[in-house]
């Protein structure tokens, strides 16, 4: 069994008091729960203050590109299915830059679980706004405040059948560690969009804001539902749901190839004695 | 012997299929064949081409001057009948076109009729025009029996049986018919391979264990991915249509970082979407072969033409400073080897190896005696399974004496496996401090950089050693070039000079090239572009300067009759 001090990694350099490092908390405390090791499984992530995420806990890490975190957990679970992949990226990195990504993520329903630190703006390039920015916030760069639409992570993957669909608070610590349980058990892709309070840059979604505004989604909800969790995803305001939003049991992309069936790309060892036949084929 | 045929008409019409039997034909009769295509990026209509060009001695380059014009349409006649040699004879099918022509060397073969009547469908027009060319050129129909069984088994008896009726109409009808035909054909001993550029490219990745390919379609590299598709299921191959080409190389990354031999492959266009990833696959240490098939640009350019304009983007584009190697082969057999040596380089050194080849040699087939698959180096440098689990103090990015860290599989072991596109540490974690900054830039770039170097071999010198003349290449050119060389030896002392490894630029330690170069009285850069941008790379690299270049950029490439013509120029003015 694991313990957390296993999961010790690097000092964080986020500000005093961010939403992250209730996420690293949480996160590393259902690894212990879940009893996967370190090495059991490999963090993608991105670029922004969200990404440094696996420096600060112990696993194979792969910190790309900003907005690249998919395609590379896609590379990753294609050549070694058996190795959990965990992709972690900030909501500029995700929604914005690597938006054509998560599209196509969803589509293939690889068996990644992307956790999305939601803070709504850009932190590490100091505080514009981001797609989940809402409509009308002010900041250096956006001096009439945002004018285009605030982006809603969870009907959009409703709207694309993702495999698991749900959101979490960095300040409900409890509920959230339940969240990440379930997205690692799920087969399938799965989005976990958590709402990160930037204590430094976004002083309109606080902790306060979001308290006074998210609650659980009751028990008897059924989250199988399509149209019930349209519905559920599209709430945004006075009353934000918190919990698993939409779930469905599509096949993985990994399970539909064949090649991959009986043994993970990676342990398939090269053989080259057909290529003679394979050269015959030129004559 | 030396034949060229032309086969011209709509996309649509068949062109490649008659042009790729014929070319099996004459392969299977143990000719030496050089085929090329032209064709508009469409799917129907406009004006295409295939040129096939076989004989009993080796070519590999298309010639002006055509003995057989196979004419589906109008325009084609329109277009090529002034390339017709002395002898030539154009054939085509007088109610297709809707028009007769009386000139003497036209034979007018009514495809179309012979197909219904004799192979029960007008599809068959193809067969039947396959057919009549071998019939002209007094090839026995046997070959082309056997390769119509091959090519159509899964499409049943009936349609192999009308399609080999369809052949023998066309066949008889020509034999029968065509006076004018006097050409001779003796079969030659062997069978011989026949193989395109892009295909060979593709049976390179596999024959060195690639086992992941994704890459988004676009043309003249679009082929390699459809080769190794072809390949999935026999040899365990993931290949994957990425959503795009900036996500085609992060895959090919994130697969090659989980333990597998990963491999991309685009055009101008969608190579330059990759130039980010590039520098990932640096910075992170993660071996990556990329296929660039250049097309003419910029921009769209011209889709389905060649040029060899992309030279110095391959060499200079992504940001920051990182070793890399750039191959450019000259043929498929070329193609093949290299693409082998790229997958043991990139693994080895653990960096990006770029394949830089061109419509031209993507699409061309050359005929060869076979692979000697003795050459073919198959090393695994990573570190697996208990190997892995017995080193002590892992450190992915670990300073080693020659810049090579230990490449370990994520999972196979306790260790753990970080890496970072920030600057990092010997563990893989971010760091910003100026020491180890600077021991990681020597590590990737000036500990390993003299290690590649010397994985470099030089250029092929071909024609005489101690030339007057020397005309010097790189990529595609190489088949033109070398022909030309053999004609004009003939009166001159002259020599063609090869590039096909050309980054890290080829050092003179092994061969003395500059010396040649210093000791002839011309020399000449030959360049499938409009800048001379391999004279510019070899100022730049060596401070030598050639007498002239000779540059094409009109989308086509060099025809032997051309080139001879641009160099006889040079040389009457010596
Ligand atoms: C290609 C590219 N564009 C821009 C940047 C600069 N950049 C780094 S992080 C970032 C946005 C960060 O926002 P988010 O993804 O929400 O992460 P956060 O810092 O808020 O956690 C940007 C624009 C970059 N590193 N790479
Ligand atoms: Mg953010």
């Amino acid at each position: 069994m694991p313990t957390l001090e296993d999961y010790k990694g690097e000092i964080p350099s986020w500000c005093p008091g961010c939403g992250n490092f209730g996420i690293l908390k949480t996160f590393k405390e259902a690894m212990v729960d879940l009893n996967i090791k370190p090495h059991q499984f490999t963090i993608v992530s991105g670029i922004g203050q969200a990404s440094k995420f696996p420096h600060y806990l112990k696993c194979n890490t792969f910190n790309g590109l900003h907005g690249r975190t998919l395609p590379v957990a896609t590379g990753i679970i294609l050549a070694n299915h058996e190795m959990l992949v965990i992709a972690v990226a900030g909501d500029g990195d995700c929604y914005g830059e690597g938006g054509n990504h998560l599209m196509h993520a969803i589509r293939r329903n690889i068996n990644v679980k992307l956790f999305v630190h939601d803070n709504q703006i850009y932190a590490l390039t100091k505080g514009q706004a981001s797609p989940t920015s809402m409509e009308g916030m002010k900041t250096k760069n956006q001096p009439f405040g945002v004018l285009s639409g605030q982006l809603n992570p969870m009907a959009l993957a409703v709207a694309l059948d993702c495999t698991f669909v749900a959101r979490g608070f960095a300040g409900d610590t409890e509920h959230l560690k339940g969240l990440i349980k379930e997205a690692i058990n799920h087969r399938g892709f799965a989005l976990v969009d958590v709402l990160q309070p930037c204590v430094t840059l976004n002083k309109i979604n606080t902790y306060k804001w979001y308290k006074e505004r998210v609650y659980h989604i009751e028990p008897e909800y059924n989250p199988e539902d399509r149209v019930e969790a349209f519905k559920r995803a599209l709430e945004w305001g006075e009353r934000i749901p918190i919990g698993i939003i939409y779930r469905n049991h599509r096949p993985t992309f990994e399970e539909r190839i064949p090649i991959i069936k009986d043994k993970p790309l990676v342990g398939q060892s090269f053989d080259l004695s057909i290529i003679e036949a394979t050269l015959k084929e030129f004559y | 012997m030396d034949y060229s045929i032309k086969i011209g008409g709509e996309a649509g019409q068949g062109i490649q299929t008659i042009g790729n039997t014929l070319g099996r034909v004459f392969s299977r009769r143990g000719y030496h064949l050089f085929t090329h295509q032209d064709y508009e990026s469409r799917i129907r209509g406009g004006h295409n081409l295939f040129q096939l060009r076989f004989s009993d001695s080796p070519v590999m380059a298309s010639r002006d001057r055509i003995d057989i014009l196979v004419a589906l349409d109008k325009e084609s006649i329109l277009l090529h009948e002034k390339e017709l040699s002395e002898h030539g004879i154009v054939i085509y099918d007088s109610s297709a076109l809707k028009q007769r022509y009386e000139k003497p060397y036209f034979l007018d073969v009514p495809f179309r009729d012979l197909a219904m009547e004799h192979g029960g469908n007008k599809i068959m027009v193809n067969t039947v025009a396959t057919g009549a060319v071998l019939g002209m050129l007094k090839i026995e129909i046997d070959i082309l029996v056997e390769t119509i069984k091959d090519t159509l088994k899964k499409k049943g008896e009936e349609i192999i049986k009308g399609n080999i009726n369809a052949a023998m109409a066309g066949h008889d009808f020509t034999t029968r018919q065509c006076q004018r035909c006097s050409f001779s054909t003796a079969p030659q001993s062997k069978p011989k391979m026949l193989i395109a550029g892009n295909d060979a490219i593709g049976l390179g990745a596999v024959a060195s264990g690639c086992k992941f390919y994704s890459a988004y379609p676009m043309t003249p590299s679009t082929g390699i991915m459809l080769y190794a598709a072809g390949k999935a299921k026999d040899y365990g191959i993931i290949v994957e249509q990425a959503e795009d080409e900036i996500a085609a190389i992060n895959m090919a990354i994130g697969a090659s970082f989980a333990g597998v031999r990963s491999m991309t492959g685009s055009s101008g266009g969608g190579f330059a979407l990759m130039v980010e990833g590039l520098s990932l696959a640096a910075m992170t240490e993660t071996p990556i072969v990329i296929a660039l098939a250049q097309r003419p640009g910029p921009a769209t350019g011209l889709p389905t033409r060649t040029e060899q304009g992309d030279l110095l983007f391959a060499i200079y584009t992504a940001h920051g400073e990182f070793p890399r190697v750039i191959f450019a082969p000259g043929t498929p057999e070329k193609a093949f080897y290299l693409t082998n040596k790229a997958f043991d380089i990139a693994e080895k050194y653990q960096i990006p190896v770029l394949i830089l080849t061109d419509q031209y040699l993507a699409d061309s087939q050359w005929t060869f005696d076979g692979f000697d698959l003795k050459g073919i180096r198959y090393t695994d440098y990573r570190i697996r399974g208990d190997a892995f689990k017995d080193i002590s103090g892992y450190k992915r990015h670990h300073c080693t004496d020659n810049g090579v860290s230990p490449l370990g599989i994520p999972g196979d072991s306790k260790h753990l496996i970080v890496t970072d596109s920030d600057e990092h540490n010997e563990e893989g974690h971010i760091i910003e401090d100026v020491e180890t900054r600077k021991k990681m830039v020597d590590k990737r770039l000036f500990k390993k950089l003299p290690l590649i170097r010397q994985e470099i071999e030089p250029p092929i010198l071909y024609g005489n050693s101690h030339p007057e003349i020397v005309i010097t290449g790189w990529g595609s050119t190489y088949g033109v070039m070398k022909e030309a060389v053999d004609d004009i030896s003939k009166n001159k002392d002259i020599a063609m000079l090869h590039f096909s490894e050309i980054y890290p630029f080829p050092s003179t330690e092994r061969f003395d090239y500059l010396n040649l170069l210093n000791n002839a009285k011309l020399t000449i850069c030959i360049e499938n572009n409009a800048t001379g941008q391999f004279a510019y790379l070899m100022k730049g690299e060596t401070g030598y300067e050639f007498n002239a270049t000779i540059n094409k950029y009109d989308g086509r490439p060099f025809t032997l009759e051309y080139l001879s013509g641009e160099l006889d120029a040079h040389i009457r003015r010596l």
